[in-house]
């Protein structure tokens, strides 16, 4: 009956049916995050967090609520109240240049087809607009030309009072999947297998009209596109539902490199850089792209890719990194890499070089056979792919964090206290690292025992 | 070798008696004093000086105008408890040292009847002869049928146990306060109703006369009256005057809850106090007290009497009963609180005295004690008597004090602090006007009165009321000692306390008085008396004209009370002498059916006439009384016909636990006892409601039941170790098992292990039979968990394996534990499988002391500056941490998991101060990555 009990005290429970995965023992050194808060307020599932400051956060989910946090204490400060239906998107939104409060505002757009713009710091609902005909799926905010734009059947273009300065036609059924904004007035859109080219016209002297003009389409995605991200200044990445990954040149939106197929086990390069990594269709699809200054990661399927943007090809990879899709991850200081999953779990790796005697790829999958936990003995491995094309880095699970029991929608990480997780078990976690939660505990005990006279100095 | 004697000294108290005490004499300045009894054989707790009674209890009495000085009754109200004890005689002991009920209703300086506002009296007093000692409270309730309006009564705690008076006294004086403000305020109401029921009938009186004066004018109108008319007109004027004398009592008694807002706030709080209490307690809806003058508003339902003019001198009136006089709510509340007391003061001193000092030492901890304490009942009971003594400026019982009562204990409050926290307090005036004058005059008197005079005065007193040379003696009052000089002890006592303090007191007393009361002290009002004035006038010195012969400053203060009144009233005095007594004699008439004999008024104790040579008679109105004949038959046939030396011991047996045998001196037994009693006296008084003080016994078994078990646990399970590791450093504890109430009660057994996160609850959670979730870690950290078979237990299992890094497990029927690996010091210590301990609430000690002292170390590892901030900006987090480390390990002695235990109950330490308001902020799930180990049998 307790087989878990009996079956020794040292491996997790996932364990138990044999699989694939990487995992990593109880002990776990390098986890910083030794305290956790458990966030309770949605009735639903949480799909969204976004960053206030540095210290608040928004949730929002298929609750239509939005809450505002307390990063550093877990104190809900905020519930705002005002969609029907769940919310689709939610953004910050810069501050009115001519309004005299510096308050913090944010932009939500919800299935019920309104838009309200709220103040973080009263909870007032600042405006709201309900003149669409579809639900939105993405907004952007264009700082440049203070405006913003909303992406639903049709993209319109509003001002920070919220009056429509003007609308494209009818696009598509499916809608805008997500927008960004490219130099010279531009915006990209993503409109199922489409990457749309808009861009925006300000008044000038001969028209006082706004006007936005489709300029190209670009077909070269073969599936829907999911994901698509400005990565820097000269180029922006686009994913899609068969695990094509492009990367365009901002400026004269052509294909720089594409990795179009990552279903192949062996990876090779052909002349287009085509790196094929993947073995089943359904595992393929790229939810989500981080970046920093050298790299692209992406969440493919169950697995994370590092795409290095000046050796155009993939460094390092992890085939399996969860039991399930990975919807979002986060990069972290010091190389690291944060990942969330359908399975419920969130994964702490590390980019490591690799050492010269591991210079082999390992299929991941294999280590599990060599007892958990022992990752950093992958060295001794035997070789079994050719060394030109094995990865030069790799993908180190440093840490695990348990806690939600449902599929964790998204992350959110925080410098200076922690990461915070929401999912569709309607709960919020915040994971702290305990250590400096305790020095900072202290802090707050001296000071208060200093107010209260009650410090004396040792002789 | 043990002798015989030894062992014969438990069984016989004489053989061991005969024993000589031969050891060389030590020089007087070396010597100890010895056990104050030793010269009458006997262990500690033997039975001291042959009381008759059993255990302590309290006794309230009233001086009777009929019938003189007479017990009411007792509490516990228990023939068993005082035995052949002599109630009656005293009483009449108890009413006499009440120098204060001197003070008539009609003092000769003002024109009008006036109340007197007076402060209760609390006096100690011993009576060796019974080997009684007794706190006597003194209070005076009014009655307008009674003699002056006012009916002398007192509450006495009777003890055998001289210290425990002596050492309580503050204690003592506190509570009793409480239950003669109940009292007080109960009898002002009734009183006002009275009242005005009485204006109601002198009003009608009047009219009717007017209609029968105007009749008899219109009859004859030859220009003069005839006797007949004259003598209608005088009982009109005589009626006219009663009903001004009576609407100024009615504006009177009203006043006196403003006068005493006005006059001290501490006193209105007191009140208050009693009022909440009150109100609480009282089954029914009580009135608000803070809208006090509704209380004195009418009952229309009152249909006015004609009073005769002439009324006759009647002894054979019926005077109202204890409960009669208070409003019936009022009584009951204070019988709860007199029980309440009777509890509290229950058991042997050194019991009382650990308890208390164990109490003040744990509120000194204020830091630290949420952690491991029991502590909602230590927090109600500080609360209370902080409430309950507040013009000290010093609490009763500072920490250093208490921990010097330790070896020696000393008797009361240190004289020295008392007189200062005295002279702190301002005095209380009753209007703003004429204050000046009024302290001047107080200020003036007092200092021209003279030590000794005072204590001369005090023993006319005394001597007066006091017909007989019996064996009671005045062993001290309060004021006169402080300004004694302290050298004066040539004399020792019968009973030499250790301290040098009593001594001096007593004696000083006793030579000047040469009577055989034994007064031990007195502490006349609340401490708002200056100390010379206290002795000179202790009955009542923020009250009105009670000083009636000092009526320089009496009078003064009447007249700036209300200046129109006062003329008018002198006129209508010098006019008729007064008779409102007489008139008011004659309302209560119809109780004919009194076989009381009928005795001489009985004056004030201070006239000297037979009033103690009066036996005091027996309450008999059956028909009004409910606890007072309850109790008085109950007394009687005891004194009566039951046979002398009642083995008082056998009887009681917190008295045996007291006495013969140290050995059972434990919580448990005494839990046990104590809660048999309250339950048997809840089903003899159930008026008295018994949930007014809920804690105690309840607690005290359960303390007794969870040390057992987990005893019981550490002995049956090799792994209570690490499973005990987990509790101490927060790593939640889920005890997995099908029955109910196994696991119910392994988790009530292991919660005494269980670090609180405030001061409220602990976290354990019983028992649940839904999957857990990750929250619930959050919040419990120990949970009984049901198994269920598997199909639908799957899901709980699945969860306990998802988040086994959180918790550990413990399957009761596996008899298996899942956690991590414990290599401490510090567990052993405190659950040694192979400890001697056999007792649950020993053992419940044994592992309080033990987390206490775990406490100390995570309160000295959290408040040590720097051990947690860097010292300098330069030093880095590693070299802090290293700090730390080496503290924990060198300074504090902790080896492997132990520092996670401290560093554990440092966290929450640090989280409990620093919160701003406790409760609020969840706490958060703080865990280790550390592999768990499977433990089985």
């Amino acid at each position: 009956m307790l087989r878990w009990l009996i079956g020794g005290g040292r491996e997790p429970q996932g364990l138990a049916e044999k699989s694939p995965l990487q995992t990593i023992g109880e002990e776990q050194t390098q986890n910083p995050y030794t305290e956790l808060l458990v966030l309770k307020a949605h009735h639903d599932i949480v799909r969204f967090l976004v960053q206030l400051d540095e210290y608040r956060f928004a949730s929002a989910g298929d609750d239509g609520i939005v809450v505002v946090w307390n990063a550093q204490t877990g104190e809900k400060l905020l519930e705002l109240n005002g969609h029907t239906q769940k919310i689709t998107a939610l953004i910050t939104f810069p501050s009115l240049e001519a309004c005299e409060e510096k308050n913090q505002l944010i932009l939500t757009t919800s299935a019920d087809r309104t838009v309200i713009l709220w103040d973080c710091d009263t909870g007032r609902q600042v405006r709201k607009v309900s003149c669409f005909q579809s639900t939105i799926k993405c907004l952007i905010v264009l700082q440049r030309l203070d405006v913003w734009l909303s992406g639903g059947n049709d993209l319109c273009v509003w001002n920070q009072k919220l009056d429509l300065l003007c609308k494209t036609g009818h696009l598509s059924d499916t809608g805008i999947s997500a927008l960004i904004e490219i130099p010279k007035n531009c915006v990209v859109a993503a409109v199922g297998k489409e990457l749309i080219i808009f861009r925006l016209v300000a008044p000038t002297e001969e028209s006082l009209e706004w006007d936005i003009l489709e300029i190209k389409r670009l077909l070269d995605h073969q599936d829907n596109i999911l994901s698509l991200v400005n990565v820097n200044d000269v180029s922006f990445v686009t994913g899609s539902h068969v695990g094509e990954m492009i990367i365009w040149d901002i400026l004269d939106w052509t294909v720089q490199a594409c990795e179009c197929s990552f279903w192949d086990p062996s990876p090779q390069l052909d002349t287009q850089q085509e790196i094929k990594l993947c073995q089943k269709p359904d595992d393929i699809s790229i939810h989500h792209f981080t970046w920093d200054e050298e790299n692209v990661f992406a969440a493919v399927g169950r697995g994370l890719y590092v795409y290095n943007l000046h050796m155009k090809r993939v460094i390092a990879c992890q085939k399996s990194a969860h039991d399930s899709n990975v919807l979002h991850i986060a990069k972290l200081p010091n190389r690291q890499l944060i990942s969330c999953s359908e399975d419920g779990s969130v994964r702490i790796w590390e980019l490591r070089e690799k050492q010269q005697l591991a210079a082999e790829p390992v299929p991941t999958g294999f280590f599990n056979m060599w007892g958990f936990g022992r990752v950093n003995k992958q060295a001794s491995q035997p070789v079994k792919k050719q060394q030109e094309n094995s990865p030069p880095c790799s993908l180190e699970l440093i840490g695990d964090l348990i806690g939600h029991s449902s599929s964790v929608e998204m992350l959110l990480y925080f410098e200076d206290h922690g990461l915070v997780t929401c999912s569709a078990d309607h709960l919020i976690i915040l994971w702290k690292n305990g250590e400096r939660e305790s020095g900072l505990r202290s802090l707050k005990l001296f000071q208060k025992l200093e107010e209260n006279g009650g410090l004396y100095l040792a002789v | 070798m043990i002798s015989a004697p030894d062992v014969v000294a438990f069984t016989k108290e004489e053989e061991y008696e005969k024993e000589p005490y031969n050891e060389p004499a030590l020089p007087e300045e070396y010597s100890v004093p010895l056990f104050p009894f030793a010269s009458q054989g006997a262990n500690p707790w033997s039975k001291l000086s042959g009381a008759k009674f059993s255990r302590d209890f309290i006794l309230i009495s009233e001086f009777s105008e009929q019938v003189g000085p007479q017990p009411l009754l007792t509490i516990p109200n228990d023939i068993k408890v005082f035995g052949t004890f002599d109630l009656n005689y005293f009483s009449l002991r108890i009413m006499s040292v009440d120098y204060q009920a001197s003070f008539v209703g009609h003092p000769p300086g003002s024109a009008y009847p006036k109340l007197n506002f007076v402060e209760d009296s609390k006096v100690v007093l011993g009576d060796s002869k019974e080997g009684a000692f007794a706190y006597v409270h003194h209070l005076t309730l009014y009655d307008l049928e009674a003699r002056g309006f006012v009916r002398p009564f007192c509450m006495a705690y009777i003890s055998a146990d001289q210290h425990k008076i002596m050492q309580q006294f503050q204690e003592l004086s506190a509570e009793f306060s409480k239950a003669s403000e109940c009292l007080k305020t109960g009898n002002r109401k009734a009183f006002a109703g009275e009242l005005e029921k009485k204006l109601k009938d002198l009003d009608y009186t009047r009219t009717v006369l007017h209609t029968e004066t105007e009749i008899q004018k219109k009859a004859n109108d030859k220009g003069f009256y005839s006797s007949q008319a004259i003598e209608k007109a005088n009982e009109l004027a005589s009626v006219e005057k009663s009903i001004i004398e009576h609407q100024d009592l009615l504006k009177q008694i009203r006043s006196y809850p403003h006068r005493k807002l006005k006059g001290s706030p501490l006193c209105s709080g007191e009140t208050e106090h009693t009022q909440d209490q009150a109100s609480q307690a009282a089954t029914t809806s009580n009135p608000d007290e803070s809208a006090d003058t509704d209380l004195y508003t009418c009952r229309p339902a009152y249909t006015p009497k004609l009073i005769k003019a002439k009324s006759t001198k009647c002894f054979d009136k019926k005077l109202k009963t204890l409960e009669e006089l208070c409003d019936t709510e009022y009584f009951t509340q204070t019988l709860a609180q007199l029980s309440h007391i009777e509890h509290m003061f229950r058991g042997d001193l050194c019991y009382l005295l650990t308890s208390q000092i164990d109490r003040a030492l744990l509120k000194q901890q204020h830091i630290t004690n949420f952690l491991f304490e029991d502590f909602v009942e230590v927090d109600d009971r500080v609360a209370e008597k902080q409430e309950s003594a507040p013009p000290r400026p010093v609490p009763g019982r500072p920490p250093s004090r208490s921990l010097e009562e330790c070896p020696i204990p000393q008797v009361l409050v240190s004289v020295g602090s008392y007189k200062s926290s005295v002279e702190s307090v301002p005095i209380k005036m009753e209007q703003e006007l004429g204050d000046e004058e009024y302290r001047e005059a107080e200020v003036t008197e007092s200092s021209s009165f003279d030590p000794q005079e005072n204590l001369d005065y005090l023993d006319m007193d005394m001597k007066g009321s006091i017909s007989s040379g019996e064996s009671i003696e005045v062993l001290g009052t309060e004021k006169s000692t402080a300004v004694l000089p302290k050298s004066d002890s040539q004399a020792s006592l019968t009973v030499p306390l250790s301290p040098q303090v009593v001594r001096s007191k007593a004696v000083s007393h006793r030579t000047i008085s040469e009577d055989s009361i034994e007064v031990l002290s007195t502490c006349p009002s609340e401490a708002l008396i200056p100390d010379d004035f206290k002795a000179s006038c202790p009955s009542a010195i923020n009250e009105e004209e009670s000083y009636a012969d000092d009526s320089e400053g009496a009078i003064h203060f009447q007249a700036s009370v209300s200046p129109p009144e006062l003329g008018e009233a002198e006129e209508g005095s010098l006019e008729t002498p007064p008779s409102q007594i007489d008139s008011s004699c004659c309302i209560g008439k119809e109780s004919d059916s009194l076989r009381v004999p009928l005795s001489p008024p009985a004056h004030t104790p201070s006239e000297q006439d037979g009033v103690v040579s009066i036996p005091p008679q027996r309450y008999r109105q059956k028909d009004q009384g409910f606890r007072v004949d309850f109790a008085v038959e109950n007394a009687s046939p005891s004194r009566d016909n039951s046979p002398e030396g009642f083995p008082a011991d056998e009887l009681d047996p917190n008295r045996l636990l007291a006495s013969r045998d140290v050995s059972k001196t434990s919580l448990d037994n005494y839990s046990d006892t104590t809660s048999n009693m309250s339950s048997v006296a809840s089903t003899s008084s159930d008026r008295t409601p018994s949930s007014a003080h809920p804690t105690g016994p309840s607690s005290e078994r359960h303390k007794k039941r969870a040390g057992q078990n987990a005893l019981k646990f550490i002995r049956q399970y090799p792994f209570a170790h690490p499973a005990i590791y987990s509790l101490l450093s927060g790593r939640t504890l889920v005890v997995l098992g099908e029955d109910e109430a196994v696991v119910r009660k392994l988790v009530t057994a292991l919660s005494i292990f269980v670090p609180s996160h405030s001061h409220f609850a602990k976290p354990v959670k019983h028992w649940v039979s839904s999957p857990l979730h990750i929250t619930d870690f959050q919040k419990w950290k120990l949970i009984g968990l049901q198994r269920v078979a598997p199909p639908a237990g799957a899901g709980a299992l699945h969860t306990l394996g998802r988040y086994s890094r959180y918790t550990s497990v413990l399957d009761l029927d596996s008899k298996a534990l899942r956690c991590p690996l414990y290599r401490g010091a510090l567990v052993p210590r405190l659950a040694d499988h192979r400890t001697q301990i056999k007792r649950g609430s020993t053992y419940y000690l044994h592992v309080q002391s033990t987390l206490t002292q775990l406490c100390s170390k995570a309160f000295l590892y959290a408040f040590c500056h720097h051990l947690h901030l860097p010292a300098h900006d330069k030093e880095t987090r590693e070299v802090v941490a290293g700090r730390q480390a080496s503290f924990l390990k060198l300074n504090l002695g902790l080896v492997n998991e132990d520092v996670k235990v401290v560093q554990y109950l440092a966290e929450l330490l640090k989280l409990h101060y620093t919160q701003e308001a406790p409760g609020t902020s969840q706490p958060t799930l703080r865990f280790d990555y550390v592999p768990s180990f499977l433990y089985k049998i």
